[in-house]
């Protein structure tokens, strides 16, 4: 083996938030690419034979799709409130912080599915309502992968591992990608229409 | 503390050093292979898939080539020719070549880093195993009758939700490796000193995080959309949504990405062998960083094509065809050659070639002739759309991918089984191999200005063809409705007698890699880059010591006799 001078072994460079980072940006080119391939359909819809792309009767419950995003203000707030207990090692607030995050994730949850039974969409009923349940679907799938990023650094953190604050940090950074995703999502699906 | 087993503590640890063996016996061993986070284990497993699909694959290749030859007579079922092409496709390319080049990676990279292991290793083991799983589920599913082109629906359903899986697990280990690099780099080892391999490896994983959740996001629509509306008259329904909305991630420019470390490996490999500090460093680095531009044809599907008749129009339209044709086409060509010729320049300089260099700089060709190709497959004047050009650019693609795959192995054997395989045998295999490749995609180009329709119409390069494209009928007409009498035929036979000699030089290849070979010291060929610091074997934590480094050459560093600046 060569002599090559030697080092003790380095502090791993945040390895779970880079991994996170590269996740979301995967995770944008997926919703990203699904919004245009929308928009591609919506476009054609419009200028075709039908005249029009949301079908006839169906209506869009505003309310609760701009809940949703509002609720990623909140969301935010107390990911990053989770972040910044974390570097204090206050546990308390942290696991507040983390459940916070977590509970206003699954109210998300329980708005879409509000939203799905308000529409009364069939999926086999057109272009629109298979592409509706898929791109509010693959967001739902990302929500939930959310929540459960928040219940296992939240548990991880509760169960003593308080110096693993890069978790938390990734955490907070997944949490701000899907705000963003649902922004994009929330105006091209629910606001143009 | 953080939540990667990154093996921090290991410098105590008494079995850093192992060589990962089991001795609980055969199902002990494949205990340890199936369940190991070892990124060695993981990317040789990538690459046993890879053989072995290539042989399935190559097969399928030959007798849908052999159906070409001769009119006369279809011994093939005429109804199953669209799944035969479907599955000769997927196979090569999500089969063989791209987990051929992340098995690559993801076996060496770590090594090229000083890296103990690789970041988020269960990720990247857990991406095997999806991509198994996956490949396994689409092609009982085109048994089944599934795929592109079957008629049974729920197999078609299945075909594509185990290409998403599939696609997934790819992905997977994709962020593994971007990760790897970007976090794990030893003492000193800025991202200019990154070796080339490692800089092409992440140049080509940022295309694939932007590029395969795009194709992955058109796969759940096409799954959602045959799921539900399969009976209704749809653009999502049915078979031909899967070329028309996912074909973009069987073709070229999007396979293209996936052979950008074939440059990266054969600038490493002439450095090793030339002796010499490859310079101009950033300049080689930029050229290859130039070809990650094909992304952008990828991921917006963007038919950036000259229009036809070109001559016909004003000069204002001439520059709104020309200005993004040469973006797009022109400068991931452009950086492939820069770097093709910035590197041959020291071959040139100190006429030291060895095995590895071979193979790289015949793969680097063939990757530099695919970007040209595929550029002249958007000149509409041209007329090569619908034709077997496509087929020919891609297989030229593919089979730079197992020739880079073959010289890489090569070239690290040594780390990754101890061993050094003889070049005597293993240089004419891989003649044999580029003569095949060229044999193979040559002739289905020349068919193809011969206008020798394509098998599979790449609707989303060409959406001239969107509407109305009948798979089936494609590739009826590739088979049954097409003339072959003339020279036709004999381009066909030397398409099939090309692929029928790269299987034979792979699968002689694999049986050299299995069975011979002498023992390798730990620098067989006075490596630059850290991978040569370690024992070959590698051991399960690579390295005993974490090492720091200085320049871009930690071992040239080390021997000054080899010095070109000394």
């Amino acid at each position: 083996m060569h002599a090559l001078p030697s080092a003790a072994a380095p502090a791993p460079r945040r390895q779970v938030f880079v991994g996170t980072a590269l996740a979301c940006a995967a995770g944008a080119a997926l919703l990203g690419g699904m919004l245009a391939l929308w928009l591609r359909f919506r476009d054609d819809a419009i200028h075709g034979d039908a005249g029009r792309w949301v079908p006839k009767g169906v209506a869009i419950p505003g309310v609760a799709s701009n809940v949703m995003l509002l609720s990623f203000i909140p969301i935010c707030v107390f990911a990053q409130w989770a972040v910044y207990s974390a570097k204090r090692n206050d546990r308390p607030h942290t696991g507040l912080a983390l459940g916070l995050t977590g509970a206003l994730g699954i109210m998300f949850i329980n708005a879409q599915a509000y939203i799905y039974t308000q529409m009364k969409l069939a999926a086999n009923g057109g272009t629109y309502q298979t592409m509706f349940y898929t791109v509010t679907g693959v967001m739902l799938a990302l929500v939930v992968v959310g929540v459960a990023f928040s219940a296992v650094t939240a548990f991880r953190f509760l169960g003593g591992r308080t110096t693993d604050r890069e978790v938390v940090a990734a955490h907070a950074l997944y949490w701000y990608f899907l705000s963003i995703a649902y922004t994009m999502l929330w105006f091209v699906v629910y606001v143009t229409k | 503390m953080t939540t990667i087993e990154n093996h921090t503590d290991l410098g105590q640890a008494p079995g850093l050093l192992d060589t990962g063996r089991s001795e609980a016996g055969v199902f002990g061993a494949v205990a340890d292979w199936t369940s190991s986070t070892d990124h060695k284990r993981i990317g040789r497993m990538y690459l046993g898939g890879a053989a072995v699909s290539f042989i399935g694959a190559a097969v399928v290749a030959i007798l849908l080539g052999v159906e070409r030859i001769s009119p006369d007579r279809v011994w093939l079922p005429v109804n199953s020719l669209t799944q035969m092409f479907a599955i000769e496709r997927f196979g090569f390319t999500y089969l063989v070549l791209l987990p051929a080049v992340l098995g690559v990676a993801l076996a060496i990279v770590p090594l090229q880093l000083g890296a103990r292991s690789l970041a988020l290793p269960r990720l990247a083991a857990a991406g095997f195993w999806a991509w198994v799983i996956g490949g396994g589920l689409a092609i009982y599913a085109v048994v089944k009758n599934g795929g592109p082109g079957g008629s049974a629906a729920d197999y078609v359903d299945l075909f594509t939700l185990a290409t998403v899986l599939l696609v997934l697990g790819l992905l997977a280990g994709v962020v593994s490796l971007a990760t790897t690099i970007l976090t794990t780099r030893a003492p000193g080892m800025n991202m200019r000193r990154v070796p080339f391999f490692t800089w092409s490896v992440l140049v080509a994983s940022i295309g694939l995080i932007i590029a395969l959740p795009v194709f992955l996001g058109d796969l759940l629509y096409v799954f959602i959309g045959h799921r539900h509306l399969g009976s209704v008259p749809n653009d999502l329904a049915g078979n031909r949504a899967l070329d028309a909305w996912a074909g973009f991630g069987f073709t070229q420019p999007t396979t293209l990405l996936f052979v950008i470390p074939v440059l990266g490996f054969f600038a490493d490999t002439v450095a090793t062998a030339t002796r010499e500090r490859l310079r101009p460093r950033g300049a080689i680095f930029g050229a290859i960083g130039l070809m990650l531009v094909a992304v952008f044809a990828t991921v917006v599907q963007w038919p950036v094509t000259i229009r036809s008749p070109f001559t016909g129009l004003s000069g204002g339209d001439k520059f709104r065809d020309l200005l993004p044709f040469a973006l797009v086409h022109g400068l991931p060509a452009l950086g492939c050659f820069l770097a093709l010729v910035l590197t041959g320049q020291a071959i040139v300089r100190s006429r030291k070639v060895t095995a590895p260099v071979v193979f790289g700089l015949l793969a680097s060709f063939l990757v530099l002739s695919s970007f040209v190709d595929s550029a002249l497959l958007h000149i509409a004047d041209a007329g090569l759309a619908h034709t077997t050009f496509e087929e020919g650019n891609w297989l030229a693609v593919v089979f730079a991918g197992v020739l880079a795959t073959m010289g890489a192995y090569t070239y690290w054997s040594p780390k990754w089984s101890g061993r050094t395989l003889p070049t005597k045998f293993v240089l004419p295999l891989g003649l044999l191999a580029f003569v095949g490749a060229e044999l193979a995609s040559l002739s289905l180009m020349v068919a193809g200005f011969a206008d020798q329709p394509g098998a599979v119409a790449p609707a989303k390069v060409f959406p001239t063809v969107q509407d109305g494209v009948d798979l089936a009928g494609n590739a009826r007409d590739a088979v049954v409705n097409f003339d072959y009498s003339g020279p036709m035929g004999m381009w066909n036979l030397l398409n099939v007698a090309g692929v029928v000699l790269v299987l034979l030089a792979v699968l002689a290849f694999v049986a050299l890699a299995l069975r011979s070979g002498t023992a390798a010291g730990d620098d067989p060929w006075d490596g630059q880059t850290l991978e040569w610091a370690t024992t070959s074997p590698a051991p399960a934590a690579n390295f005993a010591d974490v090492h720091i480094v200085k320049s871009a050459e930690p071992l040239l560093d080390l021997k000054p006799s080899n010095r070109s600046d000394a």
